[in-house]
């Protein structure tokens, strides 16, 4: 077989050592214990994470040394095994923290749902990849909703809500494969929506929207068919349903801690023990690091346990407490310019599969940073969401560690096939 | 597949980075532009440990060591880390109830179940030596250390104070202090209290959420020593004031003795008093009660609170004044006319040196007569209001009617009496009242009252000869030995010198004169001058003396007031005094069964003397 030189992409490959370095050193940081500073201890977190960083390394060896068909090959079965597990959690899971993820093998615990992210990005880019498919084609789009929502749907059974939301992050690859965009236009106006509709009034918002489609009807549009008045007045209606229905998803659908941290977000209640407890403590620890930041092993706050999961979900409030304004907006600034990357890397793809795959990929990159830092800046409600390749966690290092690699595989191997 | 779609990636990149540049800006808002997040931080992580200093010792003028600091154990606990414990054999070795440690251990959940808080206050060194070696069963007690005041003579309890848990009070007038910080309540201890306490020092400690120190906050460099307090060396005289002591025991009242060169206090005594270890530890609250409800108020210091008439001792300044004026010569002799106020049986004085020797009422009636209504006006109220006027200014250059500026703490110290004419013109009327309305005062009665340590400072004065220096307790402190020039002044009265000299040998007169009030004060080879007095009271009357001595160069001038003594200042604050002065001038007291005797009796029984005393009326 014709075999050209493997070109890994070592700026991928550098963004993620030093996003996961640079976790390690907060992680070593957030459990800092003055009286017991032993680097390597096993049996503390860093200690562990000493230990998964060196398997994801491995792991990163293993599969770039793999032959990439492998992945488009056995998509389909990974993706039926992931699921399959997903099922199995249901029954033999664990409960961590209020959620049922967990399968314990004994030696170590084992979270599927971290799997069933790359397992679900390898099936939507086999199958949009698969030859005659048209994201236009209505058939196309419930096949690959069901290839979604069913290990959302799985995880949220698990109570892992933090987890189901990643999958919202497919969208962009639908997107990208020619989705119509106003799903996405539709996707933002539900969600302005839903917090209107929970900070406003319902009739003043009615009233606002009512106006809005006169003004589209009368003084936008210069000439007005039947289809726009009904068109105006099919979007009015739905809008209508909607806001009403917010009370009832609000009310019925969603828990009470889910109810008290949408609260505490949108400033409608202050409840600093409570709901209010995790944020309030958060933005006190990030806002006190100021320009610099206290330092590294400085924090006076993360290391006092005043903020919970300082480890894991919260492990950004140690990067802004002891590396200050600098730190953590380089680390921001880190995570984009991977981002960037991994959609420049997947347009230069020649085959779908890499593409698609490459932009899902950089989609739950984006989901994963967008809710974990914007929870923990109190921009997002609390969702319980590790922050990729950074906080504590061998189960979601190795599976970002697996997910990314296999697209870095994919790219390296361009120009291979075909 | 074709790649007609690729434009939207332009899209995805753009939300990708308005999302970041969104948390940045973000990140910008809380960390560059909000400084309340910071002080947030720092509240709730930092804590401030308090490092107390050792207070300073208080010794007496002869470098005896009078108070001290005695090591003390708080038994610790941090209710969460109680593991395993053996309650029955904690109790047993604590000597506490199961009941009890129950109750000790809810009240410290309750304050908190991650921090210290006192299981036992105050285990003593003994109690502590008992299960020191046992500590290590008990996991989550610990011992933590501090000082309590010890005094190994106990004496001069008023005079020293006492130390307490700080107030309200304290804590809104210092920001020094804390709450659960000890304040010298009373005594030395309070007007010396910045001396003592030394300065406190600061451990910033890093803390967790539920509140447990972690470790020092930046290595220590906040941190700051505590400054051990300074010492005390008072003027006290040790062995003075517990042989005062003694004798003053089963009786009410008090001694006042002073240095009279340098205004240095030798003995202060308020009798009852009490065992100033009883106001230690934790015995003191039950204690406190106690003493605060005794209705002889052992706790108040008598010699600085008690105003009483002076009675005839008052005879002495009077007669200063009146020579001073000119308004009667060394040589005016008045008879002892009884019908003007009462008297003793004596012949009557022909001079000042007589009149102060016999305690002649009428004599100083007719003084405080020429003082008063000295004939300036012809109008005898206006005139009175003259007279009146200039003898108040004499009195207030005597140190009365004014609170004495001594080193200890002035709220509560009484300023004594001596009326002027706005006094009289409140009471009766302006011109309303003349000498014939006020003459009571003539002998140290009606509205003149005296503080006892004014007394003393009378005595002072005449030993000095005309003036006093402020009479205080302290030489000096701390380990620049420095001196607070504040009460070392020296008041003049104004009054000549020559006065003076004839008041003293008057008051040699009244001890080694046939005739004099105060034989009883007399002792062998020392040349004590006294006066007596006795003021009228509503029970028995108060027996006061004052005295110095020796007569030329005085080491020692003194004030003893004996409350309720049957049978005047003769009779019972001379021969105290006497022992007194024998005592400090001699070093030892040799009359062992006039010792012996003063000591054990109670002047409100039945005089135990061999001779009764018949109690006369105004005897002086």
């Amino acid at each position: 077989m014709y075999q050209e030189k493997i070109k890994l992409d070592w700026v991928t490959i550098g963004l993620w050592l030093a996003i996961m370095l640079f976790g390690w050193v907060n992680i070593y940081a957030a459990g800092y214990n003055a009286d017991h500073s032993v680097l390597f201890d096993f049996s503390v977190q860093h200690g562990k994470q000493f230990i998964w960083i060196a398997v994801a390394l491995i792991l990163a060896v293993i599969i770039a040394s793999t032959e990439p068909r492998v992945f488009s090959n056995t998509a389909y079965p990974i993706y039926g095994i992931v699921m399959g597990l997903l099922v199995l959690t249901l029954f033999l899971a664990v409960t961590v923290n209020g959620g049922k993820s967990w399968i314990d093998f004994g030696f170590f615990r084992f979270q599927p749902s971290e799997f069933a992210k790359f397992a679900t990005a390898l099936a939507i880019a086999k199958y949009l990849s698969t030859i005659g498919i048209d994201m236009r084609d209505m058939r196309t789009k419930i096949v690959a909703a069901i290839l979604i929502a069913v290990p959302a749907a799985l995880i949220l059974l698990q109570h892992d809500t933090g987890s189901a939301l990643v999958f919202v992050g497919f969208i962009f690859p639908l997107y990208r494969e020619g989705l119509s965009g106003n799903f996405l236009i539709i996707g933002v106006a539900a969600i302005a929506l839903f917090v209107l509709a929970l900070l406003v009034n319902k009739y003043v918002l009615l009233a606002i929207l009512f106006g809005a489609g006169l003004f589209y009807l009368f003084l936008w549009l210069n000439k007005r068919s039947m289809r726009d008045y009904w068109r105006v007045a099919a979007v009015f209606a739905c809008c209508a349903m909607f806001i009403f229905s917010v009370d009832f998803v609000f009310n019925n659908v969603l828990e009470p801690h889910q109810r008290g941290r949408i609260d505490v977000l949108l400033g409608k209640t202050e409840d600093l023990q409570g709901s209010g407890y995790n944020v309030n403590q958060s933005k006190i620890a990030i806002g006190s690091g100021g320009i610099i930041g206290k330092g590294f092993l400085k924090g006076t706050l993360t290391k006092a346990d005043f903020v919970p999961e300082q480890e894991t979900d919260f492990i950004f409030c140690t990067v802004g407490e002891e590396w200050g304004f600098f730190g953590s907006a380089i680390l921001v600034t880190l995570y984009v310019v991977l981002l960037i990357r991994l959609i420049n890397m997947a347009e230069r793809q020649r085959s779908p599969f890499a593409r698609i795959y490459g932009y899902s990929v950089a989609s739950i990159l984006f989901i994963h940073l967008f809710v974990n830092v914007g929870m923990v800046l109190g921009l997002v409600p609390v969702i319980g969401i590790p922050l990729p390749f950074f906080s504590y966690g061998g189960s979601s290092l190795l599976a970002f560690t697996i997910l990314l690699f296999i697209f870095i595989r994919q790219d390296a191997a361009k120009n291979q096939l075909l | 597949m074709s790649n007609q779609y690729a434009d939207r990636s332009h899209v995805v990149k753009i939300i990708f980075i308005v999302i970041g540049v969104l948390f940045i800006g973000r990140l910008a808002m809380l960390q560059l532009f909000n400084p309340k997040y910071k002080a947030l931080g720092e509240m709730q992580s930092l804590r401030n440990v308090t490092q107390y200093p050792a207070r300073g010792f208080i010794y007496d003028r002869h470098g005896e060591l009078l108070v001290h600091n005695e090591a003390v154990y708080d038994l610790m606990v941090i209710p969460r880390m109680v593991k395993n414990l053996d309650t029955a054999y904690f109790c047993e070795s604590l000597g506490i109830t199961l009941d009890e440690f129950n109750d000790r251990m809810q009240k410290a959940r309750n304050y908190s179940p991650y921090s210290a808080s006192i299981f036992m206050k105050q285990v003593s060194k003994e109690e502590y030596a008992k299960f020191e070696n046992k500590m290590f069963r008990f996991k989550g007690f610990y011992i933590s250390q501090r000082t309590l005041r010890i005094y190994d003579r106990p004496i001069a309890a008023q005079v020293l104070g006492y130390v307490g848990e700080v107030d309200q009070a304290d804590l809104d007038r210092d920001p020094y202090y804390k709450r659960g910080d000890y304040i010298g309540k009373s005594g030395l201890e309070k007007s010396y209290e910045e001396v003592l306490r030394g300065i406190k020092g600061k451990k910033v400690m890093h803390v967790d959420v539920h509140n447990r120190e972690i470790g020092p906050y930046r290595n220590g460099a906040l941190d700051t020593l505590p400054v051990e307090g300074s010492n005390l060396y008072t003027t006290l005289d040790a062995d003075l004031q517990t042989y005062a002591e003694e004798l003053m025991a089963n009786k009410r009242g008090c001694v006042v003795a002073i240095e009279p060169s340098s205004g240095e206090i030798l003995a202060m005594v308020s009798a009852p008093t009490y065992d100033p270890n009883l106001l230690v530890g934790r015995i003191r609250g039950k204690n406190y009660i106690m003493l605060n409800s005794d209705i002889s108020k052992p706790m108040l210091n008598r010699a600085l609170i008690g105003q009483y008439p002076p009675g005839s001792i008052f005879k002495v300044a009077q007669s200063m004044v009146a020579l001073d004026l000119g308004v009667i010569n060394p040589g005016s002799g008045f008879a002892c006319d009884k019908s003007l106020v009462g008297c003793h049986n004596h012949p009557s004085a022909r001079s000042v040196q007589e009149a102060i020797k016999m305690s002649c009422n009428p004599y100083f009636y007719q003084v405080y007569r020429r003082v008063i209504q000295q004939g300036k006006y012809k109008n005898i109220y206006k005139d009175a209001q003259y007279g009146l006027t200039v003898w108040h200014n004499y009195m207030l250059r005597f140190g009365f009617g004014q609170k004495i500026d001594i080193d200890l703490p002035k709220s509560g110290m009484s300023s004594g009496n001596i009326p002027d004419t706005s006094f009289y013109n409140r009471w009766y009327g302006k011109e309303r009242w003349a000498f014939s309305t006020i003459y009571s005062n003539s002998i140290g009665q009606g509205e003149v009252t005296v503080v006892p340590i004014q007394m003393a400072n009378l005595a002072a004065i005449v030993a000095n000869r005309g003036y006093y220096v402020t009479p205080h307790m302290v030489r000096f402190y701390g380990p620049d030995s420095i001196q607070n020039e504040e009460y070392h002044k020296r008041h003049e009265t104004g009054v000549d010198r020559k006065y003076f000299d004839i008041a003293a040998a008057g008051m040699y007169d009244v001890v080694h004169v046939a005739g004099g009030t105060a034989r009883r004060a007399r002792v062998d080879g020392l040349d004590i001058c006294g006066k007596t007095g006795t003021a009228e009271n509503y029970g028995n009357d108060h027996s006061v003396f004052i005295c110095f001595a020796p007569k030329d160069n005085p080491k020692i001038a003194m004030a003893v007031y004996v409350e309720n003594a049957q049978g005047g200042g003769g009779t019972w604050a001379a021969p105290i005094a006497g022992l007194l002065v024998e005592k400090y001038l001699n070093g030892e007291v040799k009359r062992k069964d006039v010792e012996k005797m003063y000591k054990e009796i109670n002047p409100c029984q039945k005089l135990p003397l061999t001779r009764r005393v018949k109690k006369a009326k105004k005897r002086g």
